[in-house]
């Protein structure tokens, strides 16, 4: 089983990428280890893919460094990097069978054909695509053209495999799957693979490491419970997983114990580093969030049953607090439901509360609607 | 009728049933649409098709016209040293019209098909332009071009490149130059659409897996273009074969083509039986190199 080593196997360093004045990619820093599953994840949009096909070498750094095993590669083109892609759409040659769309990267290497043979003999073994050599891709379903597709760039034996939202053509089912065999086989080989998705689940499941982009910027990166746990940011609250994202302002500040005042109430929590008055979003995932008949010390938050949501294994309670803000709540499925329409207060451990700093631009609009109500703690 | 069961009754009848008998709600409406067409064809491509194919087996009449008869003599007179000669320059033509059509064809397609949208519809208006002059008068222009004291030898005299005028009228070469000149469209279309149908992310593929831009280009992008070379080969060669006025007017007397033999039969000699085992054979011709390229998967949508 592969380790990851604590080497930089590839470093971005202070990257920029601009289409005209369209800035995609800000001030990139990024050091991917040696035998590392790194998943950038991020929705459409955010810059991800953009990276991926720098290191790639499908696209040029607008500033900064791409290193690759302490080498600049930014003036090589992609066939010189020692990287292989894995594409979204899974780019098989339609012209080649099985067996030739494999060996192309081999044959561009003058191995001899012997060699050629072998080796993807044993890449049809590892994807579990033996006995499919003379097929066309046009012959083959989209779970068999991705297993080629990882096949045909493995062959090469890669330093690093980027992979493009490989899974992202396929449904439910074979990609759950084929996130488990991609994991496995990134674990068995020991090679670095940085993974493009905007599944934020996908990237929970397969990641050592999830690097969150947003506008071009690198939120927050960080082993999944981490980032999942402990977000950095309000974007990365809200993107992995599901939050209940409260607006609220710091009332006191006494060592690790923070009283936090939201528009319509107020709650005692454990944080550090934040100042008095600071505008601030406390973020509770659903399946902290708890309610009670009466009130809990700590706590000063009512709000009323709005809906239960069925979900399968869990189900959701809907608490609208009176403001009109909707929190959710996620309870086993079997536990018994709140009647609807019943006020009740909210609260949960002082442990599973995650502070966030705002912006000032969101913290606007709140100081303005703070006054009309009344609050106490 | 409802329109649900009008198509439910269509689409079963197409199926299954071919036999039933088609209410007249629907009858003639189709007869409406479709006769006029079928009518058309009928008399205009079917009728002479088949007229020319039967006269093919008569005999010319001492003063032109057509004895009825039936014999091959027709399309054994065609094996004639004369006239195989006379395939044979034809074919060498049309080869070379189309191998410089192709070899001038692919660049200039490949980067249309990789040009900007706007740029990307300035050089194909640039391409269709001619089509709006009748070929015919362009051809003409080419003779002020080409001829002893025209454009060409007049610039070349006059930077004193060369102290006589040079036969470029009349030759085979001008021929060829008018064909080129002529057909080229015809090979750049189909290569420009099989070229932009081409997913860019198979050159990258091929990139990210050791290929240079050269070896990806012999790899993936020429063997994927393929039916489209084939395609415009065969727009270019085959009218090559046929275009009798373009060797006419730039090849003069010394340049006969198999259109001009037909077209003499027709014309010149009132020959039509031969002239007409000659177009029949230019016809099969035809049909061979397009199942041809059918097999090497063109399709004959890329071509019509």
């Amino acid at each position: 089983m592969a380790q990851v080593s604590g080497k930089a196997m590839v470093e971005l360093i202070n990257v920029d990428k601009s289409y005209g004045d369209n800035k995609v990619v800000k001030n990139l820093n990024l050091q991917i280890q040696e035998g590392e599953f790194l998943t950038m994840l991020g929705p459409s949009g955010c810059g991800k893919t953009t990276t991926l096909r720098m290191i790639a070498g499908f696209e040029d750094v607008t500033a900064g460094e791409i290193v690759i095993e302490g080498e600049n590669v930014v003036n090589k083109p992609p066939y010189q990097r020692n990287v292989n892609t894995v594409f979204q759409n899974y780019a098989l040659f339609p012209h080649m069978n099985v067996y030739d769309n494999i060996a192309f990267g081999l044959t561009e290497k003058k191995v001899n054909k012997e060699e050629i043979r072998q080796r993807v003999g044993e890449m049809l073994l590892l994807v579990q695509m033996n006995g499919y050599e003379k097929r066309m891709p046009s012959q083959m379903s989209g779970g068999q053209k991705q297993r080629v597709a990882i096949a045909r760039a493995l062959v090469n034996r890669p330093k690093v495999l980027l992979l493009d939202e490989p899974l992202g053509a396929l449904d439910l089912k074979l990609r759950k799957q084929m996130q488990v065999e991609l994991k496995h086989l990134q674990r068995q080989l020991g090679i670095t693979f940085v993974y493009v998705t905007h599944d934020q689940e996908e990237s929970l499941t397969m990641s050592d490491r999830i690097a969150v982009m947003h506008n071009g910027l690198l939120e927050q990166i960080g082993p999944p419970d981490k980032i999942y746990n402990q977000p950095a940011t309000k974007f990365v609250a809200d993107f992995i997983g599901e939050s209940n994202i409260l607006e609220a302002s710091v009332g006191s500040v006494a060592g690790d114990k923070l009283t936090v005042i939201f528009e319509t109430g107020g709650a005692e929590v454990n944080a550090t580093g934040f100042k008095q008055d600071e505008m601030v979003y406390i973020s509770v995932r659903p399946e902290k969030l708890k309610c009670s008949a009466e009130s809990v010390p700590g706590f000063n938050l009512r709000g009323t049953v709005k809906e239960h949501i069925y979900v399968g294994s869990i189900s959701k309670t809907i608490i609208e607090l009176p403001n009109g803000q909707d929190l959710k709540m996620s309870l086993l499925t079997g536990t018994p439901l709140l009647p609807q329409g019943e006020t009740v207060w909210v609260y949960w451990e002082k442990a599973d509360t995650v502070v966030l700093h705002t912006q000032e631009e969101t913290l606007y609009n709140f100081i303005e609607q703070v006054p009309k109500i009344g609050v106490s703690v | 009728m409802t329109s649900t069961t009008t198509a439910t009754t269509v689409l079963s009848s197409k199926a299954s049933t071919p036999k039933k008998q088609m209410p007249l709600t629907q009858f003639v409406p189709l007869l409406l649409m479709v006769g006029p067409v079928v009518l058309w064809l009928l008399i205009f491509v079917a009728a002479p098709l088949m007229y020319i194919f039967v006269i093919s087996f008569m005999k010319k009449g001492i003063y032109g016209g057509v004895v009825i008869s039936f014999n091959f003599q027709n399309y054994l007179r065609i094996f004639d040293p004369l006239y195989l000669r006379i395939f044979l320059v034809s074919i060498i033509i049309a080869t070379a019209t189309t191998l410089l059509c192709l070899i001038l064809g692919y660049p200039f397609a490949y980067i249309i098909a990789r040009a900007s949208d706007r740029n990307k519809n300035i050089l194909l208006s640039l391409i269709m332009l001619p089509f709006w002059t009748n070929s015919l008068i362009r051809t003409y222009g080419w003779i002020i071009l080409l001829r002893t004291n025209g454009t060409f030898n007049t610039l070349l005299a006059s930077a004193n490149l060369i102290s006589h005028p040079l036969q470029m009228l009349y030759t085979n070469g001008a021929v060829m130059v008018g064909m080129v000149y002529t057909l080229f469209p015809f090979m750049v279309l189909p290569l420009y659409s099989s070229i932009e149908k081409l997913d860019h992310c198979l050159l990258e593929a091929a990139n990210d897996l050791g290929a240079n831009q050269r070896r990806a280009f012999l790899r993936v992008t020429l063997p994927l273009t393929v039916p489209g070379i084939f395609a415009g080969c065969i727009q270019v060669f085959i009218p090559t074969l046929g275009y009798f006025f373009i060797s006419d007017l730039l090849g003069g007397g010394n340049s006969i083509l198999v259109g001009n033999l037909i077209r003499n039969q027709f014309l010149a000699a009132r020959d039509w039986p031969f002239g007409a085992a000659l177009s029949i054979l230019l016809i099969v011709f035809t049909i061979v190199l397009m199942r041809v390229n059918k097999h090497f998967g063109g399709s004959l949508e890329n071509i019509t």
